[in-house]
């Protein structure tokens, strides 16, 4: 019974059912403050679908997407810095009168432009990542090599934008919060319930995308590649490009991701690359399973809010319950929750603990009537 | 004699050194089909390697309907019509066999027409087909890893007819499957052959004797003796190297 329930397709279906009616229920029940921490979990579920593009589906483990969710919000913290910054010296930001800085930037000029900016929040991410990554791919750097220069870009990344207070704040990063849309203030309540429903509405659309791009071939493609990169070259496929192409996506969608993280906590700054962070991205996606991207949201949105109910009960111990969960996971759980569950792990449980019988037949033995029993 | 449409000239490749391959040199005609045969560690899987971009040889020169392959990526020699069986099936364990086929017979290879287009009615008929050929229609949606040795093994051969390559490298097609399925393994080589160039490595010496053609045997890197079975059999160096080992083995 069990069993049947696990195969049919409506425990999936209950799944979505439960993530819509609890978006859709929590502006209702819950007060801004845990509304607004929702709404930034889930935009790092965007930022998690595209770590299980690469990492789940095609075994890319890259260690450095801080980098592409920085520059999302970098971009669209500009774009709402210059929107309100008229009443400042010079009409510019007014972190660069700090500085003695009073012209802005050249390359803060194009976004003055909303339209720009929508496109440069995934669009610089992505093009930034299929450079990198192609150079890394091209030379068939894979693995671990792979992981380590990931996180080599993202702390020369971290350590340039700490740097540069000239150019856009270096450590103290751009405040968003304060800043003016649509005449509103960025941080107000209603601009954080719009954000709220405009982040629950990226997800499932990335997850839409992510799931288009993983069907069908393109998708079997990628599997391959995860499995057995050089016997595929052998048929004739060319593995770099596939890959730049997925860790380009990823990256916009980190970029994405970044963005609407950074509208919903008020600031960016370089401690969106730090190297803990980019490894704890890796970690909701394990969690959740590699290669489920259900799991991918579950993961990213579960650990985060046990994070911060942790840390506002015992605020030292969250790292050991992620720690913790990491070893649980590696250890127990490689498929992750997700994962397990899709395999037979809840039934293989139940039967550990004896609550449901052992089943004594192999369930997959199949006659194919070619054999005729001998009596 | 036409050109040949495989031609390896002078090739040698030195491993730190030890040469698995010297000096070999060997063409093969359009529509032909050979038999490779050598002791372990001959250097037949080398010689492999060498034609399909693998291992680049130390000297000498491949040409393939005239053009070199020296230098140039695996994916670039698959698409101008190579293709290869591995010596240990090598399928893509977590995809269908289905999936494994159609990937096979996708045409072209490229990222955005696999992620924009889908599988074509022609291209489903041949995935079809070939299933039946190799006797997989009732695992069509079973994952390849579930599948017996002997299954990947014809799995395996299937992709590469799916591929259709002007020229086949099979190496090793029969390790691990029954007397039977060596006999339709051998008849589905040979049916090949005329439209395709087929070349053949194996140990199984009533396999190579079922596949009717020239036979190359290898030693230490370096053709040995060509000629019919029978021939070769009869050649005292080869019975010397080869044959007298492997008839104990195989008694
Ligand atoms: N990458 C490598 N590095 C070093 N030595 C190698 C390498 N590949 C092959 N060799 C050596 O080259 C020789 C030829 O190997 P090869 O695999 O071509 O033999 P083979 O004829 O296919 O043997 P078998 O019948 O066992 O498959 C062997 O001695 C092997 O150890
Ligand atoms: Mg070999």
């Amino acid at each position: 019974m069990f069993q049947r329930f696990q195969q049919s397709r409506w425990p999936q279906l209950l799944v979505w059912v439960l993530i819509i009616a609890a978006i859709v229920a929590a502006p209702a029940v819950l007060p801004v403050f845990r509304l607004n921490l929702l709404g930034r979990f889930l935009s790092l579920a965007i930022v998690a679908l595209g770590i299980d593009l690469i990492w789940g589906f095609t075994g890319l483990l890259s260690l450095g997407q801080g980098i592409f969710f920085a520059l999302g919000g970098y971009a669209a913290a500009m774009y709402l810095q210059l929107n309100s910054s008229s009443g400042f010296p010079n009409g510019i930001p007014e972190f660069f009168g700090l500085y003695g800085v009073k012209q802005l930037p050249a390359f803060w000029q194009p976004f003055h432009s909303p339209l720009f900016t929508l496109v440069a929040i995934w669009l610089i991410p992505a093009v930034l990542a299929a450079v990198l990554g192609n150079l890394v791919f091209r030379n068939r750097i894979k693995g671990v090599y792979f992981s380590i220069l990931t996180q080599a870009a993202l702390l020369v990344f971290f350590n340039f934008f700490n740097g540069q207070q000239k150019l856009i704040n270096g450590t103290n990063g751009l405040k968003t919060d304060v800043t003016q849309l649509f005449g509103q203030m960025v941080g107000s309540p209603e601009m954080q319930r719009g954000f709220f429903w405009f982040t629950a509405l990226m997800v499932i659309a990335a997850w839409v995308f992510v799931r288009w791009v993983v069907r069908g071939r393109f998708g079997d493609v990628l599997i391959a590649i995860r499995d057995d990169e050089p016997r595929l070259r052998f048929a004739g496929f060319n593995p770099t490009l596939f890959k730049t192409i997925v860790f380009a996506i990823a990256g916009g969608l980190a970029g994405i991701g970044g963005a609407l993280y950074t509208v919903q906590s008020g600031i960016v700054s370089p401690q969106y690359m730090t190297v803990p962070f980019s490894i704890e991205m890796v970690i909701w996606v394990a969690v959740g399973g590699r290669g489920t991207l259900v799991g991918a949201i579950l993961g990213a949105v579960a650990i985060n809010y046990a994070k911060s109910l942790v840390s506002e009960a015992m605020p030292q111990s969250w790292l050991f319950i992620q720690g913790g969960l990491f070893i649980l996971v590696v250890t127990a759980l490689p498929e992750g929750v997700i994962g397990w569950w899709r395999s037979d792990g809840p039934r293989n449980l139940l039967t550990r603990l004896g609550i449901t019988r052992r089943i004594g037949t192999y369930p997959q033995l199949e006659l194919d009537g070619q054999e005729e029993v001998q009596p | 004699m036409s050109a040949p449409l495989l031609e390896l000239r002078e090739i040698t490749v030195s491993f730190d050194g030890f040469l698995a391959l010297r000096d070999l040199n060997l063409s093969l005609q359009p529509g032909e089909l050979r038999a490779v045969i050598g002791p372990n560690g001959a250097g037949k899987t080398t010689f492999l390697d060498v034609i399909t971009g693998k291992t680049a040889p130390t000297e000498g020169d491949v040409l393939f309907q005239g053009r070199s392959l020296v230098g140039r990526a695996e994916h670039r020699i698959a698409r101008l019509g190579i293709g290869r069986k591995f010596q240990s099936p090598r399928v893509f364990e977590k995809l269908s066999v289905q999936e494994n086929l159609a990937l096979a017979v996708s045409r072209p290879k490229q990222p955005w027409p696999l992620l924009f287009g889908r599988l074509g009615g022609q291209e489903r008929e041949r995935v079809h087909h070939l299933m039946g050929i190799v006797n997989l229609q009732s695992r069509a949606d079973w994952e390849a890893g579930a599948l017996s040795h002997g299954q990947k093994q014809w799995l395996e051969i299937a992709m590469l007819v799916g591929q259709d390559p002007d020229l086949l490298l099979v190496d090793e097609p029969v390790a691990g499957l029954t007397d039977e399925e060596t006999d339709l393994t051998a008849d589905l080589l040979k049916s090949l052959a005329g439209d395709h160039t087929v070349l053949v490595i194996e140990h199984d010496m009533e396999f190579i004797r079922r596949l009717e053609s020239p036979v190359t045997v290898l030693h230490q890197g370096h053709v040995l003796c060509e000629g019919t079975m029978d021939q070769v059999q009869a050649d005292p160096r080869v019975i010397e190297v080869y044959l007298g080992t492997s008839e104990e083995e195989q008694s």
